[in-house]
């Protein structure tokens, strides 16, 4: 540390340490379409491209019980052919005038995402109305696609890391949507219905829980009329929904899966912090040290950097909006998963009864705020956050506090919140591979 | 449909960190980048992107795994991550510790023909990360007490990509069968048993061989100009001297006289999977004037939900759950052109074999259509556009060209090529590639019996 100080200091003076500086050049425009419909637009005439992203509020959580998968089915299918157009026509239109259209399940929202060039954005839009509003849902189509979902869920039924992943939610989301998987399970997939999917589509695509962001080459009146033409005609309302709270049932407890890998896969996990706590930032900042800095994380180093004992090892937090989660992971040779499993709760319990030291806390500070510039780094990823910003409800003018939010974090409240969320006696590990030294316990 | 082509174009490199890879399986676009080359024979390109004041940052080294000295290998991967310990300056560790505190991410990457090292910051950090990557190009510290432990980082990383799952084993088999006497033979991660063997000896030779500034090219993407960066790229880079580099010679691939199958059967296997891996030309290397009609021929052929695998295999005749094809022509050496396909449960081998092949006869015989030719030259000709987009896109597209024999004169004028090429020049080159001697077939298949055409109906009699 001292020998690197002295040459940088040598060659730049002194290292300004705290960053204030927004992100100056995104100015995000709120555009309100004739007929009332928002959209957030950052102007960008560089390229002659044109992002939009969008998200129904609503995701795979609110599944029926027993058809898990239906709105991944549903994501997987609305670009199979609509209108008059069956999946063949649409998908070549799509080829030939270079758009890119798509549609993803998360737990909690269901999105899209239309990249196009400027000469073609009228059938761009246009493609994505019929899409969202006259999908055809032809039997080969969905029986295609269906059958690929399976093949991907047979594949990944083998895969160490998707196993211990899943082991791990299940098991802390026993009685909850979440818990569930969104790309649902051998037996929920083959009976999803078709008129599951009309009814998802009637029901959960609306004006009022949708958001849009737009990035590239529109002005805010070209777009206004588009989104009329384009969203104008879905119904005002979404079916009314409730989820529950979600329980984490976190426990001290190791499950082992057996199976005939040289290298183990570990994963853990509690319950963590929802995304409108207003601890979040605290509980960003360390885990940040913890396990999520990369290359300069606690475990990182303790695992990797010190002891060879994986590729990588880390944390992270999850929030959901009915629940959060902090989870991490390694992958090490069977015959030292003993040694990396006490290294991790080791540093969990380090980190729970010591917090962060004062220049941790200063250098984590650093890292984030300064590399928060470093997500605008083309139209798509700005596109998403403007989308994210929305769902999440956190303001127009988030992009631009946001750095405000990590600086006012303080030590106090850092280890404040380390204790709270942190409970090394309360950690479920999952492991998967053929562990020396390690057996199950706990319920 | 195009996700499943980027998974499978991304497992050709490996990195510090899970991800990144060979990036990008579009080409390059027009970049309009600005280059000046310094007087120790660094080449620096400048790409401007003013879209937030941000930089990439990035050294290519012209070294890579197929560089290795014989029964060395993973040592240009090993050396990549002792490439963040100590150097003369700076305390191990310590150079991913100034990236951060000073905003910035950074990583690094090992491919058959290159390695990069690269770091992203804002512009007015851009000093700092010159200064640091500059230094490391010739103060490396290699200790013995970092290497014991690295090398066991290594090998856990190898776990990870290859051991542990039964694809990752297949495609080190087929690659390895594919190219006879080619370097390209050998996992870029190296063979565990010789990862093993590799001494500081080694790596140290290997080190001050490739690492010097007339063997690497300087690219900075983002809010930057030629004339902002020159003085910078001088005061930080200029001063290293040049160094003596060894001339790029490689093996040559002798004739293959015999099509391979190589066969994996895993009880971890749940879907099974073919592939099969001709030997083609580069755009550099081999009969290089069929690169540019492969590309758009594999776009047509194999290249999403709209290609003639796809039609023909998934959607007609059912017997595949995806299907496509790719091609890479950026190779420094012989290159490979690549047709996958996961066929459903009930579909034995052969039957896709089959298909396959006489999709492959009806290319080679009557070639493509002028409507087929023009709808994926637009395409792909798009696909630049879009490159343009993102910040990292020029670096790493003309990073990788130069670092394998290209020019930046190949990159800029790739739609122009692309536009050339004609459905004759397709069907030629179909013919001189397409050719089953020149393959490797890979099949994943479950260690269970295979199912036959009619698997279960058929109830037993008798006993």
């Amino acid at each position: 540390m001292i020998c690197a100080a002295k040459f940088l200091l040598a060659a730049f003076g002194v290292i300004v340490a705290v960053w204030g500086a927004p992100v100056h050049s995104i100015e995000i425009q709120k555009v309100v379409s004739p007929k009332g419909i928002v959209a957030w637009l950052v102007e960008d005439h560089a390229n002659p491209i044109i992002n939009v992203k969008f998200a129904f509020r609503g995701g795979a959580a609110l599944d029926p019980m027993g058809k898990e998968g239906l709105a991944n089915l549903v994501a997987s299918t609305l670009d199979e052919g609509a209108g008059n157009m069956d999946s063949q026509a649409f998908q070549q239109e799509l080829e030939d005038l270079s758009i890119s259209l798509s549609f993803r399940a998360d737990l909690d929202s269901f999105s899209g995402s239309v990249r196009t060039l400027t000469r073609n954005h009228d059938r761009a839009f246009e493609l994505l109305r019929l899409a969202k509003t006259q999908p055809r849902f032809d039997e080969e189509a969905v029986e295609r696609i269906r059958s690929q979902i399976l093949a991907g869920i047979r594949r990944s039924s083998e895969d160490p890391r998707r196993i211990a992943g899943r082991t791990l939610i299940k098991t802390l989301f026993p009685d909850h949507p979440y818990g569930r998987p969104s790309r649902g399970t051998a037996e929920s997939v083959p009976v999803i219905k078709l008129v599951d999917l009309k009814l998802f589509v009637a029901q959960r695509l609306a004006k009022d829980n949708l958001v849009i962001g737009v990035v590239g080459d529109i002005t805010p009146a070209a777009l206004g009329k588009l989104l009329d033409a384009t969203f104008g005609s879905l119904p005002a309302k979404a079916s009314p929904w409730t989820l529950d709270e979600a329980k984490t049932n976190s426990g001290n407890r190791t499950i082992v899966i057996d199976k005939p890998i040289p290298q183990t896969v570990i994963r853990f996990g509690q319950a963590g912090i929802k995304r409108d706590d207003p601890d979040f930032f605290p509980a960003y900042v360390m885990n940040y040290v913890l396990g999520g800095g990369g290359f300069e994380s606690r475990l990182y180093e303790e695992v990797r950097e010190k002891r060879g004992l994986a590729y990588s090892a880390f944390s992270y937090l999850s929030p959901f909006n009915h629940a959060g989660l902090i989870m991490g992971g390694a992958g090490t040779a069977n015959a030292r998963v003993a040694e990396t499993v006490k290294i991790l709760k080791d540093e969990w319990r380090r980190m729970s009864d010591q917090g962060l030291s004062a220049e941790e806390l200063k250098d984590a500070k650093t890292y984030l705020t300064g590399s928060y510039p470093l997500r605008f780094s083309s139209s798509g990823r700005i596109a998403s956050m403007l989308t994210g910003i929305q769902l999440e409800r956190l303001g127009i003018d988030y992009i631009n506090k946001r750095n405000s939010f990590i600086q006012e974090v303080s030590l106090d409240d850092v280890n404040r919140v380390a204790k709270k969320l942190l409970d090394p006696d309360n950690l479920t590990l999952v492991v998967v591979g053929k562990p020396d030294g390690i057996t199950s316990q706990g319920q | 449909m195009k996700r499943y082509l980027s998974v499978i174009m991304s497992i050709l490199a490996i990195s510090v960190v899970l991800g990144s890879g060979k990036m990008y399986a579009a080409q390059a676009a027009v970049f309009n980048p600005e280059t000046f080359t310094l007087a120790n024979g660094m080449q620096v390109v400048v790409i401007s992107n003013h879209r937030a004041p941000i930089v990439t940052h990035m050294v290519w080294y012209k070294v890579g795994s197929a560089d290795e000295p014989n029964g060395k290998t993973g040592v240009a991967h090993f050396l990549e991550h002792l490439m963040f310990k100590a150097t003369k300056n700076l305390k191990s560790g310590e150079f991913s510790k100034i990236v951060a505190q000073n905003g910035g991410r950074d990583n690094a990457f090992t491919s058959f023909d290159y390695t990069g090292y690269h770091q992203t910051v804002a512009v007015d950090r851009l000093e700092v990360v010159m200064k640091i990557e500059a230094d490391r190009m010739r103060n490396l510290i290699i200790d013995p007490k970092e290497v014991e432990p690295e090398r066991q980082v290594v090998r856990e990383e190898r776990r990870t990509r290859t051991d542990n799952t039964p694809g990752g084993k297949l495609r080190e088999q087929v690659n390895a069968a594919m190219f006879l006497n080619y370097p390209y033979r050998n996992p870029i991660i190296g063979w565990d048993h010789e990862i093993q063997e590799i001494t500081v000896k080694d790596l140290r030779d290997f080190y001050d061989t490739y690492y010097w500034p007339n063997n690497a090219v300087l690219v900075v993407a983002g809010d930057i100009t030629a004339a902002k960066l020159k003085p910078l790229a001088e005061k930080y880079y200029g001063g290293i001297p040049a160094g003596t580099i060894p001339p790029r010679i490689r093996p040559e691939e002798p004739p293959h006289n015999a099509a391979r199958t190589v066969t994996l059967r895993d009880r971890r296997v749940r879907q099974p999977s073919w592939r099969r891996a001709f030997l083609a030309p580069s755009r550099v290397s081999g009969a290089k004037e069929h690169s540019y009609p492969l590309e758009v021929m594999s776009q047509i052929f194999g290249g999403g939900a709209t290609s003639r695998l796809y039609k023909s295999l998934v959607i007609e005749q059912k017997i595949a759950l995806s299907a496509g094809a790719f091609y890479d022509a950026d190779n420094l050496g012989p290159s490979r052109l690549v047709i996958f396909v996961s066929p459903r449960p009930e579909i034995r081998m052969d039957q896709i074999e089959e298909a396959v092949e006489a999709e492959i006869r009806k290319l080679k015989q009557d070639g493509v259509t002028a409507d087929e030719l023009q709808r994926a030259k637009t395409s792909m000709q798009a696909d630049a556009i879009y490159a343009r987009d993102s910040m990292g896109a020029g670096a790493r597209v003309l990073g990788a060209a130069l670092a394998s024999g290209q020019t930046i004169e190949d990159v800029e004028s790739w739609p122009d090529r692309i536009g050339d090429v004609t459905a004759g020049q397709i069907k030629a080159a179909a013919q001189a590639v397409l050719i089953t001697k020149n393959s490797v077939t890979g099949r994943l298949l479950s260690d269970r019996p295979q199912p036959t055409r009619q698997p279960t109906r058929q109830p037993k009699r008798g006993g």
